[in-house]
């Protein structure tokens, strides 16, 4: 429908809209995200809460305790290798559709504690993750942010045609490979439906260092 | 009352047992007392509850590896060479490390002094590896053996639970030791320099290079 026609019968009082509009609108304004937090991330998500960011004012402050209830899992800190399988579990028993977002360096690759022994590089080596957020940890206004972006991710989506989302094409998965425990490390490393190693040319690096740029 | 006076006090209460205080030439001066193994429980429970020293809190509990280390020291000697007495350099090797140690850091609450740093040696890094837990004198001792025992494998003999900490059950490296390789994972390193860029490239050529 033509968008100046739309707004003119919403002025007599008359909206007219379509199923997707309506559709998205509902998934996008009541993001209810899983009750978990794994770091020092986890404090400023709840801070995102609180009064003074108040997170309710989009629609995503009912934190539920069971996965079976959210759609939305924010990956709040380091994931260990050790948490790993919980968190991939976690996300296996959300009901779609479903949500990641990715916060701070820890969850995204690592961060800090990357060359660590018992971190994992990245929670996107298992699950898909939707929005990214830098920073160490990010602040509230940034994982509002994020909120804004997914919000906005889901109204563009098209719930028919090749690029309808996941919960919708019954050819994509919606479980994910439960990593094992393994002698030396997580078995397997990664799930390469969900992660490609991205093309990274290390040829060059290091031979700057003698500070002759 | 320093190091010397609870060393000479644990001698003449605990028979038998070997003392020796490892120096620390740093300007803190945290000079510790190495124990040997046999006698150490003896050793620490006189040390909780001997009328004097009365420690009777510990604090930390850490491991320490000493992979087995060959140093090489050049002496001058005086040697005769072709019927010239001249300076010779002699170089001189000795062996040191080749155990794992746990450290105790032991306060007094009430008499208000420490720390007594308690040292106790492995006798090699691969078999026997056992030492006595002190978590039966003090239990904030039991994590943290826990932990020594995750991180460095140190087997402590009558721990009440000593299971891994912080790796999950079935593995089997212990991460803190000096010789540990951590599993070659290094195939995304947007950001490598040292050692990180030296793995990366390692694990290109074995995937068959970029």
């Amino acid at each position: 429908m033509d968008e100046q026609l739309k707004s003119e019968l919403r002025r007599q009082g008359v909206v007219a809209t379509s199923l997707q509009e309506l559709y998205n609108w509902g998934r996008k304004s009541s993001l209810w995200p899983l009750n978990f937090g794994l770091a020092c991330c986890a404090i400023e998500m709840i801070a995102t809460t609180m009064a003074r960011y108040d997170l309710a004012r989009f629609g995503a402050e009912v934190f539920r305790p069971s996965p079976r209830q959210a759609d939305l899992m924010i990956v709040a800190g380091t994931v260990t290798k050790k948490m790993a399988p919980q968190v991939v579990r976690l996300y296996n028993q959300m009901p779609e559709p479903k949500y990641v977002i990715s916060m701070g360096a820890c969850a995204i690759s690592g961060g800090p504690f990357k060359q660590g022994y018992n971190v994992l590089k990245g929670i996107d080596r298992y699950i898909p993750v939707d929005v990214y957020i830098p920073g160490c940890p990010p602040r509230p206004e940034a994982l509002i942010d994020a909120f804004l972006m997914l919000q906005k991710k889901i109204d563009e989506q098209y719930l028919t045609g090749p690029t309808r989302p996941r919960h919708l094409n019954a050819d994509m998965p919606s479980e994910f490979i439960v990593p094992e425990f393994g002698e030396h490390d997580l078995v397997p490393t990664q799930n390469r439906d969900v992660w490609q190693v991205p093309l990274v040319n290390i040829s060059n690096a290091g031979k700057n260092e003698s500070g002759s740029d | 009352m320093n190091l010397e006076a609870i060393k000479s006090e644990i001698e003449a209460n605990v028979p038998g047992c070997r003392l020796e205080i490892i120096p620390n030439t740093s300007p803190s001066a945290q000079h510790s007392l190495l124990v040997d193994s046999a006698h150490a429980f003896t050793v620490a429970s006189f040390l909780r509850d001997g009328a004097s020293v009365r420690l009777d809190y510990c604090s930390n509990v850490t491991g320490i590896d000493w992979p087995l280390k060959e140093i090489s020291t050049k002496t001058k000697v005086k040697k005769l060479v072709d019927g010239v007495e001249k300076d010779v350099d002699e170089i001189v090797k000795t062996q040191t490390g080749g155990y794992l140690e746990a450290v105790y850091h032991l306060y007094s609450m009430e008499q208000r002094q420490g720390p007594v740093i308690l040292r106790m040696r492995t006798e090699d890094r691969t078999d026997r590896v056992h030492l006595p837990s002190l978590t039966p004198l003090w239990r904030s001792a039991d994590f943290q053996e826990r932990e020594a025992f995750d991180l460095f494998g140190i087997i402590f003999d009558g721990h009440p639970d000593l299971r891994r900490l912080l790796m999950w059950e079935g593995f089997v490296d212990h991460p803190m030791r000096r010789d540990y390789v951590d599993p070659d994972d290094y195939e995304y390193e947007p950001t490598a320099h040292d050692e990180v860029l030296k793995r990366a490239k390692e694990h290109q050529a074995a995937e068959g290079g970029l």
